[in-house]
């Protein structure tokens, strides 16, 4: 095996479409006249609004306390005037109570947010209490709260922390930019995470496609001889960073179906995670702004940009030139797992990795067609499903049968729907059936 | 050649012979004894299996109602009606329930195509739950009928179709109120109501009065008017949150209602 990167069996490899905007510096979005703060930006209960409308807030001010353990508060991230609490459509689906600030243009701060060169002298649960305080959740894409991953049940010992940032979506380039601009940050982010889980062995994962990104890394940790810290690279494959199969390629371990990384001693988190992370324990500032790519065919100047979290989409896209003539489908995340949005008022949240715009060419959905029985989707599965029977018995409604083919194991990366010859819409049709077996599931429990 | 004829005829006809004896005496030994009223009540009971009785299929329900000596309700069986209920209860010797009002299912949604249009382009499965998944569905109103048949499907009567404008229309006279439909669909349009009750409200937008101007020209806003004593003096309806209730169906006063809604969004049952 000495001669292959390190990887997993399946997968996909579309065009990786990344030079769009792999060399653009992180450019500072100006700061938005308005934000629309959803309250669930997480997996999980939404937040409280602790605001009223009329209440003026500053930047970094809590304005939605977390309810119960799965979720996080969320901050104002300009200053102003809450104009109102009301249900907005969210990047992820639905209406969702958000708060609307108008910001005065002036940016105060509610709090120094000093940086504290002690930092880490903070104790365990202290830690903890300030990623939970600064609202931050997984900034992959999944928003899963990060303190929850953090506070796994006693008898689990989480012995290797994985940083992600294979960042295997095609076009974007957001993980990638941030760890060549604040990979100290990145590995101080990692030493707290690995401090608060006792953790003796931490890995930074990158997709071999950003070679910039690892020799960088190599040459940090080299210097400052931090043995405990690998960084590895990915042979550049679809879903690469997804946390099963980074388990896989990195420590050679398979996560139980049903089970979670830490059944298997490990912890996977994004880079931007750990980036958020380091500036919450030692600045004690919340998470309020993110990086986003927006990049394709259908924007004018793609760019990398750091927006306020609730700037709408569509200022996003004016600051990169506006939309082009053939734009055609505008997608908050990357093109095999994102959502086409069709309102442009819809804000970015905290798992808004990129915005992708595709042109009318890019756009094109062609019809479903039967299936040939061809098996590229086993093929490509990256959890070694079979979507070829599971599409059948969706169809057929058959959801117990599809239960027992492990329908509950897809990770909807699309692979199967991106290789399918007849273009069958797989991930959709197993959401449909993931739904009808949890709604089968549920009397039974 | 002879020998070989006779000697398998002898030989197929014995095997036969002392099987047939084994499976009649097998058959008399371990006879499992089935209640005659089960059978009888199956006979009975319209065969449709759609479960609007609550038990799986029909053979379900009759066992049910034969085991428990009628403790289980006898009037269960929507699509029979009363004359079903009146032969279970002669079957099972007990005196016949009173009948219950017949009823009918209907569509709370009067948004097609037109009226409520559609914010995005749905490319995906027909079915309206596989839709709502997406982006809550494409439908402008996130209460209105998604138009995508998923009742129509479920309908084990073939009593419903989906009209033109994108609305299930229910075959009145082919519905027999099992209620398959109301389970089916996602958004809780599907309704059964009495069959003499002509008037109800086609709508379920729990949505605010601005919010449902903006996604349909039809959806109730919840005015009040028609609860108000000067349209319906009886008292037939009753605000009930953002929607109006009806909760006299038969009221004289109903017509005036549908007359007097500014946003027309009664449906009269022909």
């Amino acid at each position: 095996m000495w001669f292959k990167s390190k990887s997993f069996k399946g997968g996909v490899h579309p065009p990786e479409n990344k030079a769009f905007s792999d060399n653009k510096v992180i450019e500072k979005l100006p700061l938005p006249e308005r934000v629309v703060i959803p309250l669930a930006q997480h997996i999980g209960a939404p937040a409280e609004p602790i605001v009223s409308v009329g209440d003026e807030v500053k930047t970094g001010q809590k304005i939605g306390q977390s309810k119960g353990f799965v979720s996080v508060p969320c901050h104002a991230s300009i200053s102003g005037i809450v104009k109102k609490i009301e249900p907005r459509p969210h990047p992820v689906g639905g209406d969702v109570l958000a708060i609307e600030i108008e910001g005065d243009g002036n940016d105060i701060m509610s709090q120094d947010f000093d940086f504290n060169p002690d930092y880490m002298v903070q104790s365990v649960d202290e830690m903890k209490e300030n990623i939970l305080e600064a609202g931050i959740a997984g900034m992959g894409g999944a928003t899963f709260p990060t303190h929850v991953k953090l506070s796994p049940p006693p008898d689990k010992t989480i012995d290797t922390l994985i940083l992600n940032g294979a960042e295997c979506e095609p076009f974007l380039t957001s993980d990638a930019r941030l760890m060549i601009e604040f990979p100290k940050e990145i590995i101080e982010g990692l030493r707290i995470l690995m401090k608060i889980l006792n953790c003796k062995r931490g890995y930074i994962a990158i997709e071999k496609n950003k070679p910039n990104a690892i020799s960088l890394f190599h040459k940090l940790i080299n210097d400052s001889k931090q043995s405990d810290i690998n960084v590895v690279g990915l042979k550049v494959k679809y879903p690469q960073g997804a946390e099963k199969q980074l388990i896989k390629a990195i420590v050679n371990r398979n996560v139980p179906a049903g089970g979670l990384p830490m059944d298997v001693g490990c912890l996977v988190q994004n880079v931007g995670t750990a980036k958020a992370v380091y500036d919450a324990i030692s600045k004690k500032l919340p998470l309020i702004e993110r990086v986003v790519t927006v990049t394709g065919k259908g924007i004018k100047e793609p760019k990398n940009v750091l927006a306020r979290i609730g700037t709408p989409f569509q200022q996003v896209i004016d600051f990169c030139g506006g939309l082009t003539d053939d734009a055609a489908k505008i997608i908050n995340g990357g093109p095999m797992m994102g959502i086409a949005q069709f309102d442009l008022e819809v804000p970015v949240i905290k798992g808004t990795s990129g915005i992708v715009i595709l042109n009318t060419k890019q756009a094109i959905l062609p019809q479903p067609q039967p299936c040939i029985s061809c098996a590229r989707c086993v093929d490509s599965c990256p959890m070694g499903l079979m979507p070829n029977y599971l599409a059948t018995l969706v169809e057929n409604q058959k959801f117990e049968q599809a239960k027992e083919f492990n329908i509950k194991d897809c990770i909807e990366c699309g692979s199967c729907s991106y290789v399918c010859p007849s273009k069958i819409r797989h991930v959709h049709l197993f959401k449909f059936g993931k739904m009808h077996v949890a709604k089968m599931m549920k009397p039974a429990a | 050649m002879d020998t070989v004829i006779i000697s398998s005829i002898l030989s197929i006809g014995g095997m036969g012979l002392l099987f047939g004896a084994g499976l009649a005496f097998a058959s008399k030994k371990f006879a499992i004894e089935v209640d005659p009223k089960i059978e009888e009540i199956i006979d009975n009971l319209p065969g449709a299996n759609c479960g609007a009785c609550g038990y799986p299929g029909c053979s379900g329900y009759a066992e049910a109602i034969a085991k428990s000596g009628a403790e289980v309700a006898i009037d269960l069986c929507t699509p029979g009606g009363a004359a079903v209920s009146a032969k279970i209860a002669e079957i099972m010797g007990i005196s016949a329930v009173e009948a219950k009002e017949p009823q009918v299912a209907v569509v709370q949604c009067r948004g097609n195509h037109e009226k409520a249009p559609k914010r995005f382009h749905y490319h995906g499965i027909t079915d309206c739950a596989a839709a709502e998944l997406i982006m809550k569905g494409d439908k402008g109103c996130v209460y209105g009928c998604l138009g995508l048949g998923t009742c129509v499907e479920s309908c084990p009567f073939g009593a419903m179709i989906m009209g033109s404008d994108g609305l299930p229309i229910v075959l009145e006279d082919k519905c027999t109120a099992c209620g398959v439909c109301v389970a089916a669909c996602p958004r809780g349009i599907m309704a059964l109501i009495p069959r003499s009750q002509k008037i109800f409200l086609g709508c379920v937008s729990q949505d605010k009065a601005k919010k449902v101007k903006e996604v349909c020209s039809v959806g109730c806003i919840g005015c009040s008017l028609c609860s108000k004593p000067k349209v319906t003096p009886s008292g037939s309806i009753e605000m009930n949150g953002n929607l109006p209730k009806i909760v006299n169906p038969t009221a004289d006063d109903l017509p005036m209602a549908v007359e007097k809604c500014p946003t027309n969004s009664f449906v009269v049952r022909k």
